[in-house]
């Protein structure tokens, strides 16, 4: 169970990235993480990641107050994040250090085989194309067995099909060990694809504006009607979050902006 | 147009040798690129065309020997074991002023590099220093260590020190905030994280600052040299002038040339291993 309770971060010029939020993640669950830019949804992932300190409130992972990096947290990086000096299996393995030799090479056989890479495993990442870095960052990242895995938009410099084959490999590896998975995204579709939850945040500072459930049964179904449906939900809530009750002031600043330009 | 043509004759010509290659190289190393040799062009046509000018009586070839005399100075101090004497006397002052000039500027270089405070404390005094042109602590260095080998070797050590100083310093402050990052995440303490991540990232252009210090080394073993020396390819150069003797000194020049090629090649290669995984162009261009 992972618990974020009244966490607010300030930076020091004083913008105010995150206000109160208040999320309790259930074992085994995948929350998606939505919004507009700037609404604090990768600054909330560096706080649980133990990145970033937070100005106020805490951190709870099964009771346990969490300062700083901890073991049980992994996180996969929007950019792949290599180090381009180990070769792949070596990447893999990087966060492996405290396991034994056996063990170690065990464990990135089996991940190296989960996503498809075995017969890359002594090459440069410099070597492999950029779906393929980034899924040696999500093997890196599950071979540690974490409790909470975190994912800071992993997925939004790929093409469509690169994703979409990238979001099974990583049901793959989830459903081994199950863990939590924090999702940040700003495409609906992977949300629905992905979450039980959609967490819709609104920027400003950044806040939980709505959640929705997302209880469909898996695999899902992209085509299906209530896949759909669930798509026009989460982007409805998330059209609300952007532009609240004052949509018209907007407007108007917009035809101001346009008259200034012409 | 005529560019436009040669670049086409170009990329086709290595189409050509690109489609030729695999059949032959497979899996074995590349087979020898016969298009380095097209360096040799240059200076064996100039020498030859000189050797000519003076072999015809065109050119008197007293200032400017022709290649064929220059080679058999060379030769004949070879013979006469004189130009080892020389050759090791300068070898081992760049060794010795390259070895302490590099481990402080490693040393030193690391630490401004890790931490802001001893940076502030450091860098203005270090940069200033610096500015002096090496040559002008000379005669400082030779009333502090004599006029035997320390000062020169010091003269060295400091010619080196520089350039190896700014580039550690530089590579360590322009190591990816972002790598950095993932050994945090894997709660890597500061030496780990400084083995695992900082040492190798900054290895690259801790190599290319190296390789300045040593050509600079190179530099500064001729002007130790000029301030009195009694072997040394920088003597070669002093006492070829005041003999007048032009092919010794071309000679000595030559002996320069190669030895600065060689150890910059050996450093490079040697060094190889270490930055296989580089992704750049250089293997291509």
């Amino acid at each position: 169970m992972l618990n974020l309770e009244h966490l607010s971060k300030t930076y020091a010029d004083g913008t105010r990235a995150l206000s109160d939020i208040n999320l309790s993640v259930r074992e085994a669950e995948i929350v998606a993480l939505i919004g507009g830019s700037g609404c604090g949804k990768t600054t909330l992932l560096r706080l649980i990641a133990g990145l970033d300190r937070a100005s106020a409130g805490t951190i709870r992972l099964d009771d346990e107050v969490l300062s700083g990096p901890h073991p049980a947290i992994g996180i996969v990086f929007q950019e792949p994040r290599l180090l381009p000096w180990l070769t792949v299996s070596d990447n893999i393995a990087f966060g492996l250090d405290g396991v034994s030799a056996a063990e170690r090479k065990a464990r990135v056989a089996h991940a190296l085989e989960k996503i498809g890479l075995v017969e890359h495993a002594d090459r440069w990442p410099r070597d492999l194309s950029g779906g393929q870095q980034q899924r040696v960052a999500i093997a890196r990242a599950f071979v540690t067995n974490p409790k909470v895995l975190l994912l800071d938009e992993p997925f939004s410099a790929l093409d469509a099909f690169t994703r979409a084959s990238l979001h099974e490999h990583l049901l793959g590896l989830w459903e081994e060990t199950r863990p939590i998975v924090v999702l940040v995204t700003h495409d609906v579709q992977e949300a629905v694809t992905l979450a039980d939850r959609a967490i819709v945040m609104q920027p400003k500072p950044g806040r939980i504006f709505d959640e929705l459930s997302l209880s469909l049964a898996r695999p899902r179904d992209k085509s299906g009607l209530p896949f759909e449906s669930s798509v026009r939900r989460v982007l409805s809530a998330l059209d609300q979050s952007l532009n609240p009750p004052q949509k018209q002031p907007q407007r108007e600043k917009d035809r101001q902006a346009a008259a200034l330009w012409w | 147009m005529t560019g436009q043509a040669q670049s086409h004759a170009w990329s086709s010509h290595k189409g050509a040798a690109a489609l030729a290659a695999p059949p032959l190289a497979g899996k074995k190393r590349q087979a020898f690129d016969w298009r380095i040799l097209l360096g040799f062009l240059l200076p064996i046509a100039i020498a030859l065309l000189w050797e000519a000018a003076v072999a015809l009586g065109l050119a008197q070839g007293r200032l400017v020997p022709p290649p064929s005399r220059i080679a058999a100075t060379l030769l004949a101090l070879a013979e006469t074991g004189e130009l080892w004497t020389h050759v090791w006397a300068t070898l081992w002052r760049i060794l010795i002023g390259f070895v302490i000039g590099a481990a402080a500027g490693i040393a030193i270089g690391a630490v401004s590099g890790t931490s802001t405070t001893m940076r502030r404390l450091l860098d203005p005094t270090l940069q200033a220093l610096r500015a002096i042109p090496s040559i002008a602590w000379v005669p400082l260095f030779i009333l502090w260590l004599g006029i035997f080998e320390e000062s020169k070797v010091a003269l060295i050590a400091v010619g080196v020190f520089f350039p190896v100083y700014l580039g550690i310093a530089g590579a360590i402050l322009s190591v990816d905030r972002k790598l950095v990052e993932v050994g945090h995440v894997f709660r890597l303490s500061r030496t780990q994280l400084a083995r695992r991540i900082l040492l190798p990232a900054v290895l690259p252009e801790a190599l290319i600052a190296l390789r300045s210090g040593l050509g600079l080394g190179f530099m500064f073993v001729v002007a130790a040299e000029f301030m009195g020396a009694s072997e040394g390819l920088g003597y070669l150069l002093v006492d070829g002038q005041q003999m007048g003797k032009p092919d010794q000194i071309l000679a000595a020049i030559i002996a320069f040339a190669l030895l600065g090629k060689i150890a910059d090649s050996l450093l490079v290669y040697g060094t190889k291993p270490l930055v296989r995984w580089q992704d750049t162009v250089r293997e291509r261009l």
